[in-house]
């Protein structure tokens, strides 16, 4: 297993019109087939958004959700353990800024791990040779998946 | 009693009918023996010139659909040669393929000649003027309009569409006493001239409206002339008629149809049955003396009725009322004519959407406003909500390019469309007229 493939997180996107139910539905459908979520995040645009969630099973969750009708992506993210108290943050992005890492979007959670920043970068072998040389901790994706 | 051509406009019933028929021999003569179109259409009709014996008998003529230019587009079923043609107008067809109206001289004559009678019928002349609040270009409506006021002698203002502010302050600035443009567009600019504190009815001079080219009701011809303080009178036509060829007079009781111009019968739309007049059904129209494009027994589509009588402003000619509505599912969107199927061969080209939509048509305030709603294809589905951005603009895009009508564009779930089994009901429309 490549370094990338340790780290890489296999995120599902769910494509959604902007209007009651639907994130209702998705919540549904995953609740039928026992899936967790550990994290998930709302995009809007006009009219429409993109459910983007962090399951425990997401093979399982894609083939369910696409079987009712959803359009669903799976998208690679990386997860970087921050420190739980002010500051935290902080040093995780300037870290990013440093080595000029763009975040193309983010979205971030407090576990039993502690902080954890979910992102979504253009390069996510260049991120995750970068970061882990950094000394930053990325959480492998079999503590998610 | 102002008449433009007060032989014609007056003659007698017996005498026009006279005329229509002479004229139509002539027609049918020249057509079979010149347009391989129709002389084919008439033989599978088995109807030979010689079997029109009588104005009645153009029953016997087979009919001629918007289907017909698309099919022999662009000019294929012109009767007139490259050399005889002083003119094209373009419309939308029914797919992808425009309609292309070709003209003559004498085909731009008739059409000016036509709009110079009903712009006198309804008080037009020297010392008004016109303000053309129509589209100038491919659209009949800007240069047709344009040409029959001048020919009787009003002062034109090409202002063509667009840009209201600019054309409330012309109106008071040039003393605007006509307008010619949609019914709704009328009715937005009285909305943006009270934005700009003007009063339409009391700080400018316009006194009517030579409205058309959409439907539109008895109610919103009330809040007009309420509202604005003016007269609004229906004018009808289409591209292939010519263009806006046929104007309310002074009566307001229909237009009137020049019998030396145009034959118009109202069918049963299912069973081609002639009706009666006052009864409700398609209009259809032969042009009596068209040389580049003439239309015989032509479908336009147009639900409506008529009135024989001779009507109190002393014309002979037959009055048909505001078009009430459509055989098809043709839309009218600010103006332009909008069919279903156009969108759907726009979206072919989108392999991003799949072929489902529907179609979302309201008033925001008093224009037009259309929501075409499609399906993201799962296979072009990103997580990427700039991808998915770009796709609706490309939509909008190409919607715009087909239909020359701005589009907004709704994505939606794949599946989430309604499906149809036989004639799909594509279309919501939720103006109120």
């Amino acid at each position: 297993m490549t370094e990338t493939d340790r780290y890489v997180i296999k995120q599902i996107s769910i494509f959604s019109e902007n209007r009651p139910g639907r994130l209702a539905a998705i919540a549904k459908a995953l609740t039928e087939e026992n899936i967790n979520i550990l994290a998930f995040s709302i995009a809007e645009a006009d009219g429409f958004g993109v459910v983007r969630a962090l399951v425990d099973k997401p093979k399982k969750a894609y083939e369910k959700l696409t079987g009712i009708g959803f359009n669903v992506a799976f998208t690679d993210v990386i997860a970087v353990k921050m420190r739980d108290s002010p500051g935290g943050l902080y040093e995780i992005a300037k870290m990013l800024a440093n080595v000029q890492i763009n975040i193309e979007y983010s979205y971030a959670y407090t576990g039993k791990e502690g902080g954890v920043l979910i992102l979504r970068v253009d390069d996510a072998e260049q991120a995750v040779r970068l970061i882990t040389s950094l000394g930053a901790t990325l959480l492998e994706s079999r503590v998610f998946q | 009693m102002m008449f433009w051509d007060p032989r014609v406009e007056e003659m007698p019933k017996e005498e026009l009918q006279k005329l229509q028929y002479k004229l139509l021999k002539t027609l049918v003569y020249r057509l079979y023996s010149f347009s391989p179109f129709y002389h084919d259409r008439m033989k599978q009709s088995g109807v030979h010139p010689d079997d029109i014996q009588m104005l009645g008998d153009i029953r016997k003529l087979p009919f001629m659909y918007k289907r017909d230019l698309r099919d022999n587009y662009p000019d294929k079923i012109f009767v007139a040669g490259q050399d005889d043609l002083v003119r094209y107008h373009v419309s939308s067809g029914t797919t992808g393929k425009p309609t292309v109206v070709g003209y003559t001289r004498n085909d731009l004559d008739h059409w000016t000649a036509s709009l110079a009678r009903g712009l006198v019928s309804c008080g037009l002349g020297r010392g008004d003027v016109l303000q053309v609040s129509y589209g100038y270009g491919l659209f009949t409506g800007g240069l047709g309009l344009h040409y029959g006021a001048e020919r009787v002698g009003a002062t034109v203002l090409p202002t063509s569409v667009g840009n209201t502010e600019r054309q409330i302050e012309l109106m008071q600035d040039l003393h605007t006493t006509a307008i010619a443009c949609t019914p709704s567009y009328l009715l937005h600019m009285g909305e943006v001239a009270e934005k700009m504190g003007v009063s339409i009815r009391d700080d400018t001079e316009l006194r009517m409206g030579i409205l058309g080219a959409e439907p539109w009701s008895d109610t919103m011809k009330a809040r007009i002339e309420d509202w604005l303080g003016i007269k609004a009178y229906d004018i009808y036509g289409t591209s292939e008629l010519s263009g806006p060829m046929f104007c309310e007079c002074s009566e307001q009781k229909g237009f009137h149809v020049w019998g030396d111009l145009a034959y118009i019968e109202i069918l049963d739309p299912e069973t081609g049955e002639s009706l009666g007049p006052g009864e409700k059904g398609e209009l259809v129209v032969t042009m009596l003396q068209k040389e580049a494009l003439p239309m015989i027994r032509y479908r336009i589509g147009d639900i409506t009725s008529y009135d024989d009588g001779v009507c109190a402003c002393g014309r002979t000619h037959p009055r048909v009322m505001r078009i009430s509505g459509r055989v098809d599912d043709m839309l009218i969107i600010r103006g332009i004519n909008v069919f279903p199927s156009q969108i759907e061969y726009a979206l072919m080209a989108v392999p991003e959407v799949g072929q489902h939509f529907q179609i979302v048509v309201d008033r925001k305030g008093a224009l037009d406003d259309m929501l075409v709603r499609v399906e993201v294809s799962r296979e072009s589905f990103s997580d990427k909500i700039t991808d998915l951005m770009a796709i609706r603009k490309n939509v909008e895009h190409k919607l715009r390019n087909t239909l020359n009508v701005a589009v907004n564009v709704e994505l939606v779930e794949p599946g989430s469309l309604p499906r149809f089994e036989g004639k799909a009901k594509r279309v919501i429309d939720r103006r109120q007229l």
